[in-house]
């Protein structure tokens, strides 16, 4: 009977709603697995941190029994637990064993420099890799897509400390004619104030960057091009050229929008890894950021360290992560339905 | 045990040092060359104060990372310091170049705050902050005047008085006196945070008091040889007495921050840099470098084309290649010194609690003397000095490593172990492993022996001795597997081994790397945390251990440390194979001179004192040298080249785009 047939559902803002608040509830439950999982995972790691710290030195049983009294390792682990989820809750991420400080410090004193190396470097390979990709799709086939490609997957598939080396002995040391232009590694020279300071930072920035765009460029420019080439052949393209659109019209207007959703999640993801950093690049250009520090605090292990780190780095993922999912249905409707 | 030798060095203190009965007088202060570096004019105190505000901002970073894009096209514009020959220039230093000595270093700083940090950056830089009561000599490392001109001890041995001396002053003008050092040894008597880093020091202590402003006076429970050799940096009461809770305070916010030291600490950044400036009112004399400053190079071979670049003047921790990279290059110098480090392959004598309990599973062949002999008399120790070490290591014999001449120890004729695998056959033949049809040796239970070596994974010496190791044993028809992991401190805790490569950094006084192989060191119980370094219990040894702990003629007192080292030998449980040589450079054309330590020859990174900064000074003409970083009106041309290259590929391509777009 027809008559009983539901009306199909419009969607509304409330449906929106709703979907914004399921994606809310999933990050903040995936928020709370991240902290319950990072409590027992780094307990899996073996070795004792207090012999660690006191490796090597003059120490008597009652100074250890008195470090693990400090740390509250003496305590069984359901206590353990219970004090770490307590404060995490709180926003105190505990005391590193390795450093003595507070470890929501030593986050915030690396995390600055890690958003200026992953940032810049952020932006500029979405924007390269962006742009190639699009060019090499809309043009696919031909030498500049090939070329493009090939060298975007070579770049991808080069280990990145190998070719800050090479970056190094090139542009740093200087090799035949290049002289040698950049500094070794740091972030500064700690010598300089105001904007002579800018431009010293500035200076430190370029190779690490370079570094960082060369290797991770590739990644968007092939998700890029995959998705254009999948729209290339639609009839709405056919449709809008038949309108008397113009190419580079076809192209902005109608096919790059369409073939948006699979790069925004990309880059949504790789936002959130930004403030994670790099630790093999921070490594060899000695930038002092959160990856260089993670790394330090895993050979401990520093388990407060650790776990405030493994904490930020997996709150900005699932954070990116959400805004992605809340763009997703603004640029095509059928995602939230 | 050195688990990890990797891990935080040891403080370069450690233990104590044989007092010179009458105490030694000062030696003079250093004649500075005239007219080289002239001391800092500035009265004490002169330098202005500054807080470092407590936490980074984020938001500034972005905003930063921001403005650097939009410069990115600019960026060859180097910073306006650098003048082409790598000194810095400062408007507050009159006409000349600031001289300042760059050291490339890689280990994070654990605290600034010296009674928390532990690693050997940190207590290195303490030690140039902070003078202690006494010093090394820089020849021989025998206890020599720090801020204490004279010590002795009283008949029955239980208390030792100090003269302080008077010329001494902290950075801020006062004077530095006997009760800022006893308000120092008493706070970590009884401040369990201040007892962090250096508590062992002040466990035998019974009270410290300071009954003039040049007299300290500390009471013992018990006898101990090694109070001329208490590694404490002394502070300054009038400034910590107010800090408050001494855990909480990480001593980097304020800056200059006062200290009686060769520098004085002005700057620092986690992992960025730490600055030290000279001392002007240093009572030994100011420093000839008006800076000092330790800067980051996380990777090895960045440090090494930092130094090739003049970025950097010193580096050190070389590997073999790097150092004859480094060798050719003008303008610079390797340093290639006797370590301070022994390298052992230490076996497992069952592992025992001092309750009696045995624990571990260790290879019950290990316990019998003819095959701990046999397995060291397989080791060929000149080879691997030679293929392993490729010469920048010293064939291992005695405990203590030659460098510290007055305990280095070396068996007579007759009593060393030789490389010599025919008789180390006929030993394990003998002690009833006899090889059976497959050319395998076995143990009591009839099965094939294969020990367990435990290795640093993270240490490349120790897989390829271990290969050579295998080789060798395997002539003997004894299996050996090499186990290298990330962390050896759970199955050697656990006595889960057979055979380990064993490490240490031995300080000026052995009384520590000694007390390691004492039973007292053994853990109370199964599991629980001991002190010992591999199990050894021998009542001999102990009984020499407590001698030379007790003894204060320091002649007699070596001469029993040696004793100590003979018996170890003798008993099997440690091959000592080799000593590791420090391998480090540094620029030739800005350090004209610098003392090392053994003076002789000896190393310059991580001394026992102060020794290697305070006496370095520049070559003149200072940095002839490559600069450290090129003109910046060549780089400000290869910037304004680059951003018009740029801007004319832009408005090409903006062009074409526009000519295709009418064409369609």
């Amino acid at each position: 009977m027809p008559g009983a047939e539901p009306a199909p559902r419009r969607r509304t803002g409330s449906g929106y709603g709703r979907y914004v608040a399921g994606r809310l509830t999933g990050a903040a439950v995936s928020l709370l697995a991240v902290l319950v999982t990072g409590f027992f995972l780094f307990r899996l790691i073996p070795g004792d941190p207090v012999k660690f710290m006191t490796g090597g030195r003059q120490v008597s049983v009652e100074q250890l029994a008195a470090y693990r009294r400090e740390f509250g390792l003496d305590l069984p682990w359901w206590r353990q637990f219970t004090d770490y989820c307590g404060k995490a809750l709180t926003g105190d991420l505990g005391t590193s064993y390795q450093f003595r400080t507070p470890v929501i410090d030593k986050i915030t004193e690396a995390l600055p420099n890690t958003l200026l190396l992953t940032g810049t470097a952020f932006v500029l390979y979405t924007a390269l890799g962006l742009f190639l990709g699009t060019r090499a799709a809309w043009r696919g086939g031909g030498f500049g897509d090939r070329f493009h490609t090939g060298l975007a997957l070579t770049l991808y598939s080069v280990p990145s400390f190998w070719l800050g080396l090479l970056l190094i002995v090139v542009f740093s040391v200087g090799a035949g004619p290049v002289p040698g232009l950049f500094p070794t590694g740091g972030m500064e020279s700690g010598d300089t104030t105001g904007f002579a300071h800018v431009l010293d930072v500035a200076h430190h920035l370029v190779l690490p960057v370079v570094t960082l765009v060369a290797v991770e460029y590739g990644q968007t420019l092939l998700v890029a091009r995959s998705a254009l080439l999948d729209e290339k052949g639609a009839d709405y393209l056919t449709t809008a050229r038949a309108k008397g659109l113009r190419d580079v019209q076809v192209k902005r207007r109608h096919a790059v929008p369409n073939a948006a959703l699979p790069t925004v999640t990309l880059v949504f993801v790789n936002l959130g890894r930004v403030v994670a950093g790099t630790i093999l690049v921070e490594t060899v250009f000695s930038w002092p950021g959160l990856g260089g520090l993670f790394y330090q605090a895993l050979s401990v292990p520093d388990l407060p360290l650790v776990q405030g780190l493994f904490l930020v780095f997996a709150a900005a993922v699932i954070l990116m992560n959400m805004v992605a999912d809340l763009i997703c249905p603004l640029l095509d409707p059928r995602v939230g339905r | 045990m050195d688990p990890d030798p990797h891990g935080p060095p040891p403080t370069s203190p450690t233990s104590p040092a044989p007092p010179r009965p009458p105490s030694p007088p000062a030696p003079p202060p250093r004649a500075l060359p005239p007219g080289t570096v002239p001391p800092r004019t500035a009265p004490p105190g002169a330098l202005p104060t500054r807080t470092v505000p407590h936490r980074g901002v984020p938001s500034a970073a972005l905003a930063a990372a921001l403005v650097l894009l939009a410069l990115l096209p600019v960026l060859g514009a180097a910073p306006a310091s650098w003048d082409g020959t790598g000194a810095r220039v400062s408007g507050r230093d009159e006409d000349r170049p600031r001289r300042t000595l760059k050291v490339a270093v890689s280990q994070s700083v654990d605290s600034l705050n010296p009674f928390l940090a532990t690693r050997l950056l940190s207590t290195s830089v303490h030690r140039l902050m902070y003078e202690n009561l006494t010093n090394y000599d820089p020849a021989d490392s025998r206890p020599v005047p720090g801020l204490a001109t004279a010590w002795k001890p009283s008949s029955d041995k239980l208390t030792w008085t100090y003269t302080i001396r008077e010329n001494a002053r902290w950075s801020d003008g006062r004077p530095v006196t006997a009760r800022d050092a006893a308000w120092t040894f008493t706070t970590m008597m009884t401040d369990e945070d201040a007892a962090t880093a250096n508590g062992s020091f002040v466990t035998n202590f019974r009270e410290v008091t300071a009954p003039s402003a040049t007299r300290l006076v500390i009471r013992l429970k018990k006898p101990q040889a090694t109070m001329a050799a208490l590694d404490v940096p002394i502070v300054p009461r009038h400034i910590w007495s107010k800090t408050g809770d001494l855990a909480e305070f990480t001593n980097d916010r304020t800056f200059p921050v006062v200290g009686s030291g060769p520098f004085v600490l002005t700057g620092y950044k986690a992992d960025s840099y730490v600055r030290l400036t000279a001392n002007p009112v240093f009572w030994r004399g100011a420093p000839e470098f008006h800076e000092l400053v330790f800067t980051y190079y996380k990777d090895g071979d960045a440090a090494v084309a930092a130094l090739r670049k003049g970025e950097v003047s010193f580096v050190q921790g070389l590997t073999p290649a790097q150092a004859r990279a480094l060798a050719d290059e003008p303008g610079v110098t390797v340093n290639d010194a006797p370590g301070r480090r022994f390298l052992a392959l230490a076996t497992n004598p069952g592992a025992r609690a001092q309750d009696g309990r045995v624990f571990g599973d260790g290879h019950p062949s290990l316990r019998d003397p003819r095959v701990r002999r046999a397995l060291f008399m397989a080791v060929d120790r000149d080879m691997l000095v030679d293929k392993v070490f490729q010469g920048y290591a010293v064939r291992g014999e005695g405990y203590i490593p030659p460098r510290f001449s007055r305990y280095h120890w070396r068996p007579a004729a007759g009593q060393r172990v030789p490389y010599d695998p025919g008789e180390a056959a006929r030993l394990l033949d003998g002690a009833g492993y006899r090889k059976n049809a497959e050319g395998l040796r076995t143990g009591a239970d009839g099965k094939p022996i294969t020990y367990r070596l435990l290795c640093h994974a993270t240490d490349p010496n120790d897989k390829a001795i271990g290969r050579y190791l295998q080789e060798w044993y395997a002539e003997l028809g004894l299996g050996l597997r090499v186990d290298c992991l990330d962390n050896v401190t759970d199955p050697w805790t656990a006595g889960e081994y057979d055979l380990a490569f064993d490490g240490w950094s031995v300080n000026p006084d052995p009384d520590f790397v000694l007390s390691i192989h004492t039973c007292a060191a053994l853990p109370a119980t199964p599991g629980a945390p001991g002190a010992t370094d591999n199990f050894i219990c021998d009542p001999r040894y102990d009984g020499l251990y407590g001698r030379q702990r007790a003894e204060y003629d320091p002649a007699a007192r070596a001469a029993l440390v040696r004793r100590m080292q003979s018996r170890l030998y003798d008993t099997g449980y440690m091959n000592v194979l080799a000593y590791p040589n420090a391998v480090e450079a540094y620029r030739s054309d800005r350090i004209a001179s610098i003392t090392t330590m053994p003076e002789a020859a000896g190393n310059i990174y991580g001394q026992d004192g102060y020794w290697s900064w305070w006496s370095a000074t520049p070559a003149e003409p200072y940095g002839a040298g490559p600069g450290g970083g090129p003109p910046t009106g060549a780089l400000v041309g290869i910037a304004a080249a680059g951003t018009l290259l740029a801007g004319g590929a832009g408005a090409l391509a903006l062009r074409r785009r526009r000519t295709v777009d009418d064409r369609e």
